[in-house]
């Protein structure tokens, strides 16, 4: 994410926390372990250091890690103070002059706090995600969206400034207390030097040399944003991939490429190139071929059915779901990816293995006979899934957890064996399986077509809900299935395409599919 | 080992009298402790006292200089209990623990303290857990006051007046024979302030003198008739003493002008709150100037007849502020107006909400309400008649932003434990689950959704003997070790055990008491030079006549667990499964491993350090490994590639390899995602050429396939 730097009153940039009154409030909201009780202690210090009173308190009510968590600081100088000053001991709903907060959606609870006042609120916040488990056990996407907070953050506060403040302490080898703090200075709403809050950072003892990188990265993002941001433009993505291989595949490759070119309207490219390579990465270069066919069958009926005004919809997700669809993840797949070797170096380089290191990586399987069996020749797989009391016998020899180190050479001959088993993959029990319940959805899809395009393009995305191995993927079939049992029901109606499409994202709400039935006994009631 | 270590801030517990002490609540606490001659100090770890507890522990060669003596207290009602060293003999002592629970469990003993009374000053110290931030249900300790007699301190949340309560605590302790309790609020125990400190001074007499020369003295003893004689010298003795030692010592304050038509009485923990909302309505400064006469209770029982109706005799109108419900204060005060004939209108609950915490927000518009009904003159235009403000165009984000309870830590080994249960559910069906308190607790959120009650430490067990019966299901209950040592052990095991109770017990063994910050308790297998430790609970619960027993060292073995757990719900065999699961807190395990890695890598020795990642072009982000884990190190990224709908499994660099992903990736037959990746820092000679020799068969094989299809370059989606 780049950096970005908003105020919504420019004007208010020289002015101090003190105009107001004087004791400046200042709240902290964390997660619990982001070391909002180290920038607390530094706040104090650096108070104290300017010849202010700090008072700070907390709720650090247990010892746990992931709660959210308030800090608070009020400060006043100590020639106004006179002793011990009365100040109050929590924050209060339109009263506080600095809000920082450590993560995007503690912005957010602090704005809905009310802790966040257009009067005389700074609000200070890293716009990284620290995801609650609610936003991760969604069987879809259930990452909460940030634009309305940054939205309420610009209408709720006096300023308001914000940088991805976990970035910039990661890349200086420290944590987002220090970048924080950094941007508390940077922000310049404290009326203390700058340097007095190195002098803070220097007096704390250890990671002296990190903290006060992250908090130079965090006070320049903050108090000089522009700069800051043409400093991150150049990781930004860039230029076509590469594809190295022997002569005959890559020539091959360039003619699929072409045909992209030649046979499809330009909305539907890129996807297809996505696709394209997907399938080709999982295959070879004539499944790649198979799949180009494909699209163009489903491309053909897209203009038969006046695709032109819709933007080749139907196309352009074909080229999305069909690509998903042909590269299944197998056996073979997943043992072809795990012994690669871009694999090992994107490991070595995740866990910053340099040349004085040595690394073992150690994989968890667990193999099904279905697994087993799918990978066999169509006819010998079948052969033992239909026979129960063999299935279970050889079952009992396989299913059980191995717990294998690829970075040996038995297990990774073990598993480039399995992995090159790719060349016989379209004749096995699995491919035959993918292949004809692909080809049952898509004829759905076609014949829906003609009579609503809308809901014939809701009918190819019903193939996201199949993921996952096992008893996932059993769940996911099973839910694609359930969905699409709505479609006699649903074929007709002028909302067919709409209501599709809520028992889709109705299924990725929970696990087991309890949303999912529910809408379905809505759609019976129709 | 405590979360915290205090051993650099408890050298300023030796500073001596003018020099200034800068520290927390409980630090300060601690200090005046010391400066009061206190002889012995006890007490159980909760929040908020926990880093009182810690403090102590951390104090303990600066206490032996002292001679004071201090106990890691088995449980509150042992702490309590504790102070019956100063029935007898003129030795102060002070214990604390966690209120309301722990006063709960200590009244007992704090009972019959109070009926036979001290003869040495017996401080009670009370982290009372109420309002924001709290984890257990939402009472007062003030009504244990009052039911033993026990006087009860509430002073102005500043260091100053805390340390000053503590010194006036054991005084009137003394004073009137009488236990004296001092509550400390959330927010007290943590503020960051100062105070001029005293010299530390030895106890007048030690418990060694104590045991050498005993005393008795029949009167002091709990048992009749002496019992009914106790009830009488409360009333006729000890009371009329309390309050002649508040009044002429002047522990109530008053602030403001004397005269008046309004006041407001409130107790002293509410200080810093009137004011902030005098302050607010300009009519009080942060010196401590105020415009409204305030009487401020830094002692709220006893309270003092003819002080509160001096104050509010010439008055049109006294507010009471008196944080939660029942309003005992108020209701005095009601009863002492109405006797003494004095119309004085009396509020309270009104303006003020019968129930819920005095935030600054109900603080602010109860006390405006109130000047306004009867003091408008005070307030300024737009406080005595606010327009209505405009609603602020501020979008609603109650659909945005998730709730965030706090859950299990990174690589917490209670994770699997509660991942195997999830699973063999899964095959069993839902069975009736009875948590308890602790850390595990948090098995009732998501992702686990485990845990139908919780009803008090320790009693998990206990919670679920009514489920002894004759059915298809057994019940299942949880309970920690903290919770097993404080009392389950006979509340839950022995009563499970004498009643052949035929449900599921899992004891969730962490080597310490996780919760409240990583004490230690008799199962911790830490050396600990002051206590004894590393006594199994396996061995615990066989001595209590337990016969199947399950013990499993290793939770992150989620496939174990899960086959015992389906053993302790599917066999024949009668009376309780007690399953015994132990890890070490991952928090102290790293606390106490990191930094000896770091010194291990640094010093050029061979060192593990492992680390859980994902594939991420084989997780296809169903995020079954999610619903199985809710590990904050374990979240989801989107990816940029335009063929994928929903963000795929991530793990980050926080992640300390414990095992639970790859574990459950296997039990539950997920996915083939997860790797672990051990990096071995300063590698041997033989690591260097195993590694060498592997890489270059692998690599030739990867070379040779490569070389046989396209391959798309790193940054390929």
């Amino acid at each position: 994410m780049a950096m970005t730097m908003t105020e919504t009153d420019p004007g208010a940039a020289a002015g101090l926390a003190t105009d107001r009154d004087e004791v400046i409030k200042l709240a902290i909201l964390a997660v619990g372990g982001q070391g909002g009780g180290v920038i607390t202690d530094w706040i104090v210090d650096v108070a104290e250091r300017n010849g202010w009173y700090a008072q700070a308190t907390s709720v650090p009510g247990v010892a746990q890690r992931t709660g959210a968590t308030i800090y608070y600081v009020e400060m006043v100088r100590e020639d106004e103070a006179g002793g011990t000053p009365v100040l109050a001991l929590m924050p209060s709903p339109g009263d506080v002059d600095i809000v920082l907060a450590a993560e995007m959606m503690e912005a957010g609870r602090a704005i809905q706090r009310g802790f966040v006042t257009p009067d005389r609120t700074t609000l200070i916040a890293s716009t990284d995600r620290t995801l609650a488990v609610i936003e991760k056990i969604v069987p879809g996407s259930g990452i909460a969206e940030s634009d309305p907070v940054a939205d309420a953050a610009l209408a709720a506060s006096r300023r308001f400034l914000s940088a991805d403040l976990d970035r910039l302490a990661k890349q200086n080898g420290s944590v987002i207390s220090a970048s924080l703090f950094g941007a508390l200075a940077g922000a310049r709403v404290l009326p203390f030097a700058p340097d007095t809050f190195e002098e803070t950072i220097k007096a704390g003892g250890r990671g002296i040399e990190a903290s006060l990188r992250a908090f130079r990265a965090g006070a320049e993002a903050i108090g000089n944003p522009a700069a800051a941001a043409s400093l991150t433009r150049s990781d930004v993505r860039s230029g076509d991939k590469g594809v190295v291989g022997p002569e005959k595949e890559r020539r091959a490759w360039g003619g699929l490429l072409e045909r992209i070119e030649r046979e499809f309207p330009a909305a539907a490219r890129p996807m297809l190139r996505a696709g394209l390579e997907k399938v080709v990465d999982f295959q070879d270069v004539g499944y790649g071929g198979e799949y180009l066919d494909r699209l163009k069958a489903q491309y053909d009926r897209d203009s038969a059915s006046g695709g032109v005004e819709k933007g080749f919809r139907f196309t352009v997700e074909s080229a999305k779901y069909v690509a998903n669809a042909m590269a299944y993840d197998d056996v073979v797949r997943v043992a072809d990816l795990k012994t690669r070797a871009s694999r090992f170096r994107r490991i070595e380089t995740q866990m910053g293995v340099g040349d004085r290191n040595v690394m073992h990586v150690t994989e968890f399987m667990h193999p099904r006979i279905e697994e087993v069996c799918g990978t066999m020749p169509a006819g010998l797989g079948n052969f033992i899934v239909t026979r129960p009391g063999l299935r279970r016998t050889l079952d009992r020899l396989v299913n059980r957890g191995r717990h294998v180190r690829t970075d040996t050479i038995r297990w990774f001959l073990a598993l480039y064996f399995v992995g090159g088993l790719r060349r016989i993959r379209r004749r096995s029990l699995r491919h035959r399986t993918e292949t004809a319940h692909l080809e049952d959805w898509l004829s759905l899809a076609n014949a829906t077509i003609p009579e609503d395009y809308d809901l014939a393009v809701e009918v190819i995305r019903c193939r996201r809900l199949i993921k996952g191995y096992s008893d996932t993927h059993a769940r996911g079939e099973s839910k694609f299935d359930r969905v699409l049992s709505a479609l006699p029901v649903l074929k007709g109606r002028d909302d067919a395409a709409e209501w599709l499409h809520r028992l889709i994202e109705a299924a990725l709400k929970d696990e087991k599919g309890e949303m999912l039935d529910g809408a379905l006994k809505t759609i019976r009631t129709l | 080992m405590a979360e915290r270590s205090f051993a650099k801030e408890v050298e300023q517990l030796r500073i001596g009298a003018g020099e200034e002490f800068r520290g927390e609540g409980i630090l300060a606490v601690t200090k005046a402790l010391l400066e009061c001659g206190v002889g012995y100090v006890g007490g159980y770890q909760g929040a908020p006292i926990s880093h009182l507890m810690d403090v102590l522990a951390d104090a303990q060669d600066i206490l032996g200089e002292l001679g004071v003596h201090f106990e890691a207290s088995a449980s509150e009602a042992t702490a309590a209990a504790t102070l019956a060293a100063s029935m007898h003999y003129p030795i102060r002592g002070a214990v604390t623990f966690k209120s309301t629970v722990g006063t709960n469990v200590a009244s007992d003993a704090l009972a019959n303290l109070a009926s036979g009374g001290v003869n040495g000053g017996a401080l009670i110290i009370v982290g009372e857990d109420y309002g924001e931030g709290a984890s257990i249900m939402q009472e007062r300790s003030h009504a244990f006051a009052m039911k033993s007699q026990i006087w009860l301190l509430d002073p102005r949340p500043n260091l100053e007046m805390i340390v000053k309560a503590v010194r006036e605590g054991f005084e009137l302790s003394e004073a009137s024979n009488t236990p004296v309790m001092l509550e400390m609020r959330i927010r007290a125990c943590h503020v960051h302030g100062r105070f001029k400190a005293r010299d530390n001074v030895k106890p007048k007499m030690s418990l060694a003198e104590a045991l050498e020369t005993p005393k008795r003295d029949l009167n002091r003893i709990v048992l009749p008739p002496a019992s009914f004689l106790h009830e009488q010298e409360k009333i006729s003795k000890r009371w009329p003493a309390a309050v002649s030692f508040v009044k002429e010592r002047k522990l109530n304050e008053f602030f403001g002008p004397a005269d008046g038509n309004v006041g407001i009485v409130l107790q002293g923990g509410m200080y810093n709150g009137v004011m902030r909302a005098l302050q607010r309505l300009g009519l009080a400064d942060i010196r401590g100037n105020t415009d409204v006469p305030l009487y401020v209770l830094n002692v709220t029982y006893p309270l003092i007849d003819d002080e509160f109706l001096d104050f509010a005799r010439d008055k049109d109108a006294v507010l009471v502020v008196e944080e939660a419900q029942p309003n005992h204060i108020e209701q005095a005060f009601g009863a002492m107006l109405h006797k003494a004939g004095i119309d004085t209108l009396l509020r309270g609950k009104d303006p003020f909400p019968m129930a819920g915490e005095y935030t600054g927000a109900v603080m602010l518009s109860a006390i405006r309400d109130f000047l306004r009904d009867h003091a408008g003159g005070l307030l300024s235009d737009k406080d005595r008649a606010p327009n209505e403000p405009e609603a602020p165009l501020v979008p609603d984000l109650s659909k945005v932003v998730p709730p965030r309870p706090p859950g299990f830590c990174t690589g917490c080994p209670e994770r699997p434990i509660f991942a195997a249960m999830k699973l063999v559910q899964e095959e069993l069906g839902e069975h009736h689950v009875a948590a308890d308190i602790g850390c595990h607790l948090f098995s009732i959120m998501p992702p686990f959704n485990i845990g139908a009650s919780t009803m008090g430490y320790g009693l998990g067990p206990a919670s679920a003997s009514a489920f002894n019966v004759e059915a298809k299901k057994r019940p299942i209950s949880v309970m920690g070790d903290g919770g097993f040592w404080h009392n389950g052990l006979s509340s839950g095991i022995t009563n499970a055990v004498f009643n052949k109770h035929d449900g599921m017990i899992v004891i969730v063994d962490n080597y310490y008491s996780a919760a409240t910050g990583g004490q230690d308790i008799p199962s911790s297998r830490a050396k600990n030079r002051s206590r004894s430790t590393s006594h199994p609970i396996t061995d615990a619960v066989k001595g209590v006549g337990a016969k199947w027993v399950r013990h499993v060292d290793r939770t992150y073995d989620v496939g174990k667990l899960r086959e015992i757990f389906r053993e302790a719900l599917t066999t024949d065999e009668k009376g309780p499964k007690i399953v015994v699961a132990s890890s070490e807190c991952m928090l102290n395990r790293q606390r106490r491993e990191r930094p000896l890695l770091a010194s291990a890598i640094k010093e050029g020795k061979r060192s593990v350090k492992p680390r859980f990642g994902v594939d991420e072009d084989v997780c296809t982000g169903d995020h079954a490994c999610m619903r199985l884990s809710g590990c904050p190190s374990l979240s989801v990224k989107t990816l940029d590639d335009p063929l994928r709908d929903d963000p795929v499994a991530a793990i980050d660099e926080t992640c300390v390899g414990c095992g639970n992903c790859g574990e459950v990736a296997d039990a539950a037959v997920l996915c083939p995602s997860f790797y672990r990746a051990d990096v071995i820092h300063n590698p041997s000679g033989w690591d260097r050429f195993m590694a060498r020799l592997r890489t270059r068969v692998t690599g030739w094989l990867q070379r040779r396939r490569d070389a046989s299809r396209l391959t798309f370059s790193a940054g390929a989606a």
